[in-house]
């Protein structure tokens, strides 16, 4: 299978007959296929119709150099195949252009998510349960329906010739499942199925030989089916959310550039050690932990402090991996990577944290735990009362084997998947990925909601707040300047500008100083400058009331004060407005200063805020409304958040987050919109009732079943009603939670 | 009864060649993008000629 992947992926590279011949036209060919250009993986998060499929693929196929594309709908990916040379970054462009967003994924990650080789693997052996069933099935009926003698043995030989390979081949994910905790000393659900299985066959088989009246071929091969039905649906679900977060993971293509004599080389963010030079460039992500060598920059820290306020850096000021340099080109010495970075410090935090969570214990390993002894005490019961009454060995093995079967957890191999299922597509439709299998069941039992602020209600993308305080002049001139800069601040100034209709006054002799701001010279003449505080000019720094602010230094003016506030994020404020119309008790805890975050906490309505907190005091807070009783959700994105999401009872980060933040949680949020979280309380609470229900439902078919058949009154066709029926039953049962 | 020595095998074939079908599909990666596929089949760009 992967041989033919690869042949799939890449296409002949020798195009011209006499290349074969030529020696180095293999390693030219190997070349080609490991070169930059050869496959490019392209997300493609809005792709949505049949449309979207042409548009993007004649637009990508035109472009010199590639020689095919083609769109993944299901997946929204592209998957380019392109001259060596050409970079995601000559497609995206043209992708743009095509009226879509695009980010380029790191194929190396992904390579396991594009081929599931288990699911295929539980497919196939589905599919010859299938089979097997309906043909067993056929043959059954006409054994039901009062085949006698030598009819009846033939037809039950020809269905065990079916079925006994099948079980072999089918049931052997159970089979090995089972021996795998049999030999830990454990049960699990697979342990009642593999018994059931193997002595149901040898019971049929036994009765076939000695030309018996009842064989559960039928009986044994629709067990494996539903069974098998069962385990798909769980796999597939938790496939998809295991390539979606791949495909986030993927996204941050780990590069750093390298100075090495001189010289700039992109390598791995794994293969830096301490003591390499690395030139961190503006807007990029800091790679390693390490000290500023040279330049001057300003550093967004919020990812890992929740700081809103960039900070300054210069040669000397220590910088954390995580980080986002902001203005100025900066050289580093790298002082740990990989592994022993800032995340180390936090790992600890987490690795306690996840500790004192405790093993949550699922509905299904609940039925389990009860389910497992009952039914091997039922059989075993069944067979010594029959036995110890008719002492006949061959009559009680019969009805214990049809206890097992009636008894075997059918229903409730489905009750849980089905449900999983139907609900994870949901939430996935509305933007949400739920990571952990028993994230749902915990999601349906949040009393109390903890909220970072930066990053998760913010966008931490600031927005000018008080462009009204000045004259339209001055507003112009800081535009003028603000045009200079790509600093986050500088970018939302223009844009409010624009948005108010100002037109940036023409700054001559603009430049940036890194570190600081923007300096020029007006239309007037006069030396001006926007950027920070004291650089500008500005005499008193308080006039900005503690908020984040810019300042336009005029020579000989006083100094004036643009304020900015962190843009909130989409669904924030209808999101809070829910969660306290249901009655859930709300927190605010962020690392940056008072006074933006309890403009934020008036903003909401949110009473219960903390401005300052380490991650230790989010851990801390989690804890105390744990120790209250209360079953918390934390959402939160950056590294401070990390071991506050893993203390949590369950937990919620945007897609934006770090990796680090995004792993720690167990539902990712793939939008923009914080929306989609209060659908996910709501949709995680039914689906619990309906598991809930599901597993009633099961067990109400029990409670009539299994009575009958410790009467030995179940035949193979009672057995295969009352196993169909229930499994239909709890598959509608878990469709009810809808699209 | 002696059609049962027809119909049984000719049954058992016929169901066999759907699991065979099933098999082919599988092997030849046609659940990779089922979404994606079921609006190809609507797409008129190679209805003359086949994609070259």
């Amino acid at each position: 299978m992967a041989l033919s992947l690869d042949a799939a992926a890449t296409p002949a590279a020798s195009a011209c007959p006499a290349c074969v011949a030529a020696p180095a036209a293999e390693a030219m060919a190997r070349a080609a296929r490991a070169g930059e250009g050869a496959r490019i993986l392209l997300s493609v998060p809005q792709a949505h119709c049949g449309a979207c499929i042409s548009t993007l693929e004649q637009g990508l196929e035109a472009l010199p150099g590639v020689r095919s594309a083609r769109l993944n709908l299901t997946l929204k990916r592209i998957a380019v195949d392109a001259d060596p040379g050409l970079t995601a970054a000559d497609l995206i462009p043209e992708v743009r252009r095509l009226g879509y967003a695009a980010h380029e994924l790191d194929a190396g990650m992904l390579a396991g998510t594009d081929t599931d080789p288990t699911g295929r693997d539980l497919l196939m052996r589905l599919a010859v349960a299938g089979f097997a069933m309906m043909n067993v099935m056929l043959l059954s009926v006409a054994v039901w329906s009062g085949a006698e003698a030598a009819t009846r043995d033939l037809f039950h030989w020809i269905s065990g010739a079916i079925a006994l390979p099948t079980v072999v081949f089918a049931g052997q994910p159970f089979f090995r499942s089972a021996w795998g905790v049999l030999r830990q000393g454990r049960a699990n659900m697979d342990v009642p199925i593999s018994i059931a299985l193997i002595l149901a066959s040898g019971v049929s088989l036994y009765e076939t030989i000695h030309s018996g009246r009842h064989a559960y071929f039928d009986a044994t091969v629709m067990l494996a089916f539903f069974l098998l039905v069962g385990r798909y649906l769980d796999h597939r679900t938790r496939a998809a959310a295991r390539s979606a977060a791949q495909e986030l993971a993927a996204l941050e293509v780990p590069r750093a550039l390298k100075l090495e004599g001189g010289t700039e080389q992109l390598v791995p963010v794994a293969a830096l050690v301490p003591g390499d030079r690395v030139r961190v460039l503006p807007g990029a992500r800091v790679p390693a932990d390490g000290i500023v060598a040279e330049g001057t920059s300003e550093i967004d820290r919020a990812l890992l402090t929740g700081e809103s306020l960039p900070a300054f850096a210069g040669p000397g000021t220590a910088l954390a991996a995580g980080e986002v340099n902001l203005t100025g080109a900066l050289v580093m010495t790298v002082t740990a990577a990989g592994r022993d970075t800032a995340l180390s410090r936090i790992a600890e935090l987490v690795a306690v944290a996840e500790a004192g969570r405790g093993r949550f214990r699922s509905i299904s390993d609940r039925a389990v735990r009860f389910y497992t002894p009952f039914v091997h005490a039922t059989a075993f019961l069944t067979f010594l009362g029959w036995f110890w009454s008719t002492s006949d060995l061959r009559l009680s093995l019969n009805i214990a084997a049809a206890v097992l079967i009636i008894t075997c957890p059918c229903a409730l191999g489905l009750a849980v998947p089905a449900v999983m299922t139907s609900a994870s597509g949901r939430l996935f439709r509305r933007g949400l990925l739920i990571k952990d299998g028993t994230a749902l069941e915990r999601l349906a039992e949040v009393d109390a909601v903890v909220f970072d602020k930066t990053g998760t209600l913010t966008l931490g993308r600031p927005e000018a707040a008080n462009l009204g305080a000045h004259p339209a002049g001055a507003v112009a001139l800081a535009a003028g300047l603000a045009r200079g800069s790509g600093h986050p601040l500088a970018r939302a100034l223009i844009e409010a500008a624009e948005a108010a209709g100002i037109v940036p006054a023409a700054v001559a002799d603009l430049h940036e100083v890194p570190g600081y701001g923007v300096e020029g010279r007006a239309p007037d003449g006069r030396r001006v400058r926007f950027g920070r505080a004291a650089w500008a000019g500005a005499a008193d720094e308080g006039a900005a009331g503690g908020l984040t602010a810019a300042w336009l230094g005029v020579e000989g003016e006083a100094a004036r004060a643009f304020t900015f506030t962190d843009r909130l994020r989409p669904g924030a404020e209808e999101l809070v407005a829910t969660l306290r119309a249901r009655g859930l008790r709300l927190a605010l805890v962020s690392g940056d200063a008072e006074a933006p975050v309890r403009g934020l906490a008036d903003r909401l309505g949110i009473d219960d805020w903390q401005a300052g907190a380490l991650p230790a005091d989010k851990v801390a807070r989690v804890a105390a409304l744990k120790a209250q009783g209360r079953r918390v959700l934390m959402v939160g994105d950056g590294l401070n958040d990390t071991a506050a999401l893993a203390a949590a009872h369950v937990s919620i980060s945007p897609a934006s987050a770090l990796d680090a933040a995004r792993t720690a949680a167990d539902v990712v949020l793939t939008g923009t919109s914080l929306a989609p979280v209060a659908e996910a309380l709501a949709t995680a609470r039914r689906a619990v009732g309906l598991m809930r229900g599901n597993i009633v439902i099961s067990n109400l078919y029990n409670l009539v079943a299994v009575p009958v058949a410790i009467l030995g009154f179940a035949t193979p066709l009672a057995a295969a009603i009352a196993m169909s029926t229930s499994s239909i039953t709890v598959t509608l049962n878990a469709l009810r939670l809808g699209r | 009864m002696q059609i049962l020595s027809w119909l049984i095998p000719i049954s058992l074939g016929l169901g066999g060649l759907g699991l065979l079908a099933f098999v082919w599909t599988l092997k030849t990666r046609q659940y990779d993008d089922p979404e994606g596929d079921a609006r190809r089949i609507l797409n008129p760009d190679w209805d003359d000629r086949p994609k070259p």
